[in-house]
């Protein structure tokens, strides 16, 4: 069926939101034709989230006009939006891990749909087979890899009469190489007449892809056009607004005397879930930021865990500045001069209901803020002060709860509070994940400045163009085995892509055999 | 030891093993949704005083058991509005339940301590209960404990091979994400939550119109949460249960087993067994924490609300 | 339309008010519950909750009661500030109750003060070391101390039944499950001859300050308020989680082991089976309507004492049952529980025509 451009399937307009403290949508309106590919583009917080959970039923506007195909309607809930034909794939899975494909697919069908498993089972592998999606519809989810996790909520969204697809930031999780797969599905399902929305806050994948596109800032609309005909800079414009700088370049550096050197790192986590990591080397110089890509769910975690000593193992498997700290607690290793920024801010970087004055705390235990056991809350006052000031920390006052701070602010304040504390080695995990673009571009600037003071960074991501910005060396992590290293500029993304997926080079496990280790 | 010992003692254990199972599976059912009741022991005091004075007052014990089950879904009700409606927290809330109920269920037998019942008659199946041994150990029992058999079935059929197990298996995994695909969380919750409110109160119906049909404070004496360890030590499996309780109600009554040999125990000793073992079980399942952990439902204890 | 609406952060003034909206719900609730009974609601509320305090005799009874109600509590708040819910005071109670009477008993002919000594560390202790079992079991074998603190109770419940009937039994006593009255320099010392309130009510307030300060300002205290908040950070601080829940266990048991004897050592002066009316069981209720906070708690175990008191009230005056006061301490905990809604959500009114 070729695409009709001439008809309206979906028209939002007037679509208003409010949480308590914050306007997430204000007066937006959204023209999705049929079997046309529309984006919707925003910096995060824009209010891409909200709009498109108000599309798919899960929360109702407080305001505004929902039109599905011409006639006007009230969304009352996902199972009405399904029965209209609107699929909706969430960025984060709203995936059952410890039911099989199918059950988690016969749990979103309407009751007699599902009954017969079988002719369930038989369906989903015809669907997947046509657009190109492998799927084995007895195995557990919790045995997928995430990119095939992803497919099961897209195979989810086809097995209905599907009209419009909602994708939110689907890329994020992928291998460069995936998301090219992805996209090929994309295209053939637009070329069938199925309506796409795509959120994303990637220019490129956009402009790739899309054939008209919405931008949203700060919860309002700033235009409609079509990305074919607009370039690249222009889109960025209106997203971000016309104060706010865009791009940064930023001098790589080449680092000095080797700060920290992983020796044969292997460990095997308690939890089943978990990834066992497997003869880790690596050698990360003062003086530089080292960048780890990689899918989420590959190792990252239990490196993070190991080189913070929540988790701990052999003595000499880690060595800073020539001690063996392996075997050491998070607070020997923090006297050494370790830091670290953990990927959960809220919730482990620091405590919900604690004050930022508490939460000073948390981590800075070894400096002089206590004394035969008693702790002097002025000293730690005075510090938390420091933070907010010297990081732009947005908040009512140092006693403001941990959880009542955006999460660009509560993430400028956790960096801040490890930056201050002088280390010589820090690990960053996801540092400007779903914050909003200043809150970003002062973190970095943080990162770049702690560098040239002479720390040895590495910074743990899953978002490429972050560290092709900033990291003076660059690798991947996949299936808990290290990539080489190599200097960014040396680095091509397909090779980085590769790496990501497990291709290491000649002498390295072929991704066939990284797949089939995760179940 | 003789062959009617044996018999005794078998037939004991099913009876011991009866009220657990109710408790067990109830419970099990309602954290298999995600919400974790501690108010067992306050809903089975209040079902066993709601059931006795029932069957004082009227004399039918049908009627009477319907009014034990009923009482523990009203308990079970208190419960579900505050932790599930307005997602306070479960563990202060279930023994907030306990204490509740403690208090509750002993004003109202304040006068009924003292009376005698005569109690569910056993209901004999007919020919099989003739058989030796087996007849006697499986087939004299009163209708509770057969109407008990019947809905371990059903439980274990509805998580076998219902939708509706799967959406209370969803529901208990991942609550956001259930809701993101239109079913209703709270509701599925606070049904579980009912259940299990009447299957304990069903226990305590068994506990003072069958297992000692009278009225005592306290009568209960900790079934409600040694059938909370159960559910634990059974890896959330129905099957497990009725062995696990099975179990239970043989090491409870183990002073039957004695009575045979020499050895002389206080009562008050004996009396520690089935607590001491619960012990012994828990750590046991330390043994293997990764099944638990791996077993337990996710969301277990956490409220959960959906965004408006 | 009446709707729940999360607060951005939570209302401070609201977790104070909660209690008071608490204690008027039950007044509200206990008012109800007596017309049903057929009594005049006021009067029936005055017998209860006021009659006991028109005299110095009724202020020094809640005195004695308040102690061991204030000591579990203290006990307690350090327990579920770290988010362990050790709900096993009554045990270590009634174990105080009885390693304290097993010392005593050792000194019936006692003529020196000094005898105290022993008998309330021996007391102490007993807590301390049954709290040392749970704490043994949770941090070696990951036993979920709900569970086994729950067990323990019924265990310690009938090892004092065992002792009482068997070998603690006053030979003398006409085979009554009690054991022999303890020598007079085996009890603390009163306050007055006309009165019984001894000075275990200064050990009291004593470890609520010491407590306090440890929460307030110590790092230990700080350390077990972020594991109650958030395991995850505490492990990301680097916290020794084991070596903080042993603390706070052994704290909790030594206290309400001090408790335990200081019953048995005071106004009860011998070990008899209802050593306890459940003080145990209340000062889980007390740490929550006192927001775990030291005034707050004190005020709370006054009123938690006053429900004891009142049940014996209406029982003597009115007839009716004493198990009242289980009734409303229940109460009590569910309107809390309900109304602790508030700190976290406000209730706006949404006008139904919203939609445009």
């Amino acid at each position: 069926m070729p695409a009709q451009e001439s008809t309206i399937r979906l028209h939002l307009s007037g679509i208003r939101k409010e949480y308590p403290g914050c306007l997430a949508n204000d007066d937006i309106e959204l023209l999705v034709n049929a079997g046309e590919t529309h984006a919707l583009l925003g910096e995060n917080g824009a209010g891409k989230s909200t709009l498109m959970k108000i599309i798919y039923g899960v929360i109702k506007p407080d305001a505004g006009k929902i039109v599905w195909q011409g006639d006007a309607i009230q969304m009352n809930g996902p199972a009405h939006a399904r029965q209209l034909g609107i699929g909706m794939v969430f960025q984060h899975f709203s995936l059952f891990e410890t039911l099989t494909v199918a059950e988690n697919i016969a749990l979103s069908l309407p009751a007699e749909e599902s009954r017969n498993m079988e002719a369930l089972s038989k369906r989903i592998r015809e669907i997947s087979a046509h657009y190109g999606m492998a799927l084995d519809p007895d195995r557990h989810v919790h045995t997928l890899s995430v990119g095939a996790q992803q497919r099961v909520e897209i195979v989810r969204c086809l097995l209905q009469d599907i009209k419009l697809l909602i994708l939110d930031e689907p890329t994020s999780v992928l291998t460069p190489q995936e998301v090219r797969e992805l996209f090929r599905t994309l295209k053939k399902l637009a070329a069938e007449g199925c309506s796409i929305l795509f959120i994303s806050h990637k220019l490129d994948e956009v402009t790739e892809l899309c054939n008209a596109a919405t931008v949203l800032r700060n919860g309002r609309g700033t235009g409609r056009c079509n990305p074919q005909d607009v370039s690249s800079e222009d889109l960025a414009r209106m997203m971000v607004g016309e104060d706010t700088p865009l791009n940064q370049n930023y001098q790589k550096a080449e680092g000095g005397e080797t700060a920290l050197s992983l020796n044969n790192l292997s460990f095997t986590p308690e939890d089943p879930f978990g990834v066992t990591l497997n003869n880790l080397n690596l050698k990360v110089k003062a003086g530089e930021i080292l960048g780890i890509a990689g899918v989420a769910g590959n190792g990252q975690d239990e490196l993070c865990a190991l080189l913070s000593g929540e988790e701990i193992t052999r003595a000499d498997s880690i060595e800073l500045l020539g001690q063996n700290i392996g075997a050491m607690s998070p607070d020997q290793r923090r006297r050494l001069g370790f830091a670290f920024v953990p990927e959960e801010r809220l919730g482990r970087g620091a405590v919900p209901n604690m004050s930022l004055v508490e939460n000073t705390l948390l981590s800075s235990s070894h400096r002089d803020l206590k004394a035969n056991g008693w702790i002097n809350y002025r000293k730690v006052r005075e510090f938390s002060r420091d933070i907010i000031e010297k990081y732009n920390v947005k908040c009512a006052n140092e006693y403001a709860q941990a959880k009542s701070l955006s999460g660009g602010n509560l993430q400028k304040f956790i960096i801040g509070r490890e930056i201050e504390q002088q280390p010589k080695l820090l690990v960053c995990s996801h540092p400007t994940w779903g914050v909003d673009i200043g809150a970003a571009i002062l973190i970095r600037h943080a990162l770049i400045q702690l560098r040239d003071e002479g720390a040895a960074i590495i910074v743990v991501s899953e978002d490429i163009d972050e560290l092709y910005q900033i990291s003076d060396r660059i690798g991947a992590i996949c299936d808990g085995q290290l990539s080489p290293v190599k200097p960014t500029h040396e680095v091509g993304i397909e090779t980085l892509g590769q790496w990501m997926a497990g291709q290491f080079g000649h002498d390295s496990a072929n991704p066939s055999t990284v797949e089939s280790a995760h179940a | 030891m003789d062959i009617d010992l044996i018999t005794n003692i078998l037939f004991a254990t099913f009876k011991t093993g009866t009220p657990l199972i109710l408790i067990a599976l109830g419970e099990m059912v309602c954290e298999k949704s995600g919400v974790l009741n501690l108010g067992q022991e306050g809903m089975l005091l209040v079902g066993a005083v709601v059931g006795f004075i029932a069957a004082s007052v009227t004399g039918n014990y049908f009627l009477a058991t319907f009014c034990a089950i009923f009482a523990g879904m009203g308990m079970a009700f208190l419960f579900g509005y505050l932790s599930i409606t307005l997602a306070s927290n479960q563990v202060a809330t279930g023994l907030a339940l306990t204490i509740f109920g403690g208090g509750l269920s002993a004003f109202l037998g304040t006068n009924y301590i003292g009376i005698g019942l005569e109690g569910i008659q056993v209901w004999s199946v007919p020919l099989l209960s003739d058989i030796p041994v087996i007849g006697k150990v499986l087939f004299q029992h009163d209708p509770l404990v057969y109407l008990t058999l019947a809905l371990f079935a059903l439980v274990f059929w509805v998580f076998r091979s219902t939708r509706l197990g799967l959406k209370i298996r969803a529901v208990g995994e991942n609550p956001e994400a259930a809701n993101a695909i239109g079913i209703n969380v709270q509701q599925i919750r606070f049904m579980a939550v009912l259940f299990g409110g009447a299957m304990t109160g069903l226990a305590g119906a068994y506990l003072s119109l069958v297992y000692t049909p009278m009225w005592s404070d306290g009568m209960s004496a900790g079934r409600g949460w040694i059938a909370l360890s159960l559910v634990v030590f059974a890896s959330w499996k129905a099957e497990r249960i009725l062995l696990g309780a099975y179990l239970f109600g043989f090491a409870s009554i183990l002073h039957l087993v004695l009575q045979g040999t020499r050895f002389e125990v206080p009562p008050n000793i004996m009396a520690m067994l089935p607590y001491v073992a619960t012990i012994i079980v828990l750590v046991w399942l330390s043994s293997d924490a990764i099944k638990t952990k791996m077993s337990a439902p996710k969301s277990i204890g956490q409220p959960y609300r959906p965004l408006a | 339309m009446l709707k729940l609406e999360k607060r951005q952060a939570d209302s401070r003034l609201m977790s104070y008010v909660s209690p008071l909206i608490a204690i008027v719900l039950t007044l509200f609730g206990g008012a109800l519950l007596f017309s049903v009974l057929g009594h005049d609601p006021l009067h029936a509320l005055y017998t209860f909750f006021i009659a006991p305090l028109t005299n110095t005799y009724g202020w020094t009874e809640l005195g004695i009661k308040v102690a061991p109600l204030l000591l579990c509590a203290m006990g307690l708040t350090l327990c579920y500030r770290a988010k362990i819910w050790n709900i096993g005071a009554e045990g270590q109670f009634i174990m105080g109750a009885l390693g304290g009477s097993m010392a005593a008993l050792q000194f019936l002919d006692a003529e020196s003060r000094w005898v105290l000594v022993p008998i309330l560390l021996a007391g102490t202790i007993s807590g301390l070391l049954w709290a040392a079992l749970a704490a043994w079991l949770k941090t070696r074998f990951n036993a979920n101390e709900i569970l086994t603190t729950i067990m323990l109770n019924y265990i310690a419940l009938n090892a004092l039944l065992y002792a009482v009937h068997g070998p603690l039994r006053d030979p003398a006593g006409f085979n009554f499950p009690e054991s022999a009255m303890f020598a007079d320099a085996a009890l603390l010392p009163l306050f007055s001859d006309d009165y019984r309130l001894n000075i275990s009510i200064l050990f009291a307030l004593f470890f609520t300050v010491v407590i306090w300060t440890v929460m307030a300002r110590s790092w230990v205290g700080y350390q077990i308020q972020v594991l109650g908040e958030d395991a995850k950070a505490a492990r990301y601080a680097g916290f020794n989680t084991n070596r903080l829940t042993w603390f706070a266990l052994l704290v909790c048991g030594a206290l309400a082991g001090l408790a335990g004897v200081a019953e048995v050592s005071g106004p009860i002066g011998q070990l008899i089976p209802q050593v306890s009316p459940g003080y145990g069981y209340a000062a889980i209720i007390v740490v929550f309507l006192g927001r775990m906070q030291p005034f707050g708690i004190l005020l709370a175990s006054m009123l938690l004492a006053l429900t004891f008191m009142g049940g014996e009230m209406v029982q003597i005056e009115m007839s009716l049952p004493k198990s009242l006061t289980g009734l409303f301490q229940g109460m009590l905990l569910f309107f809390l529980l309900a109304a602790d809604l508030l700190i976290s959500y406000r209730i706006v009114f949404q006008p139904r025509t919203a939609r445009a």
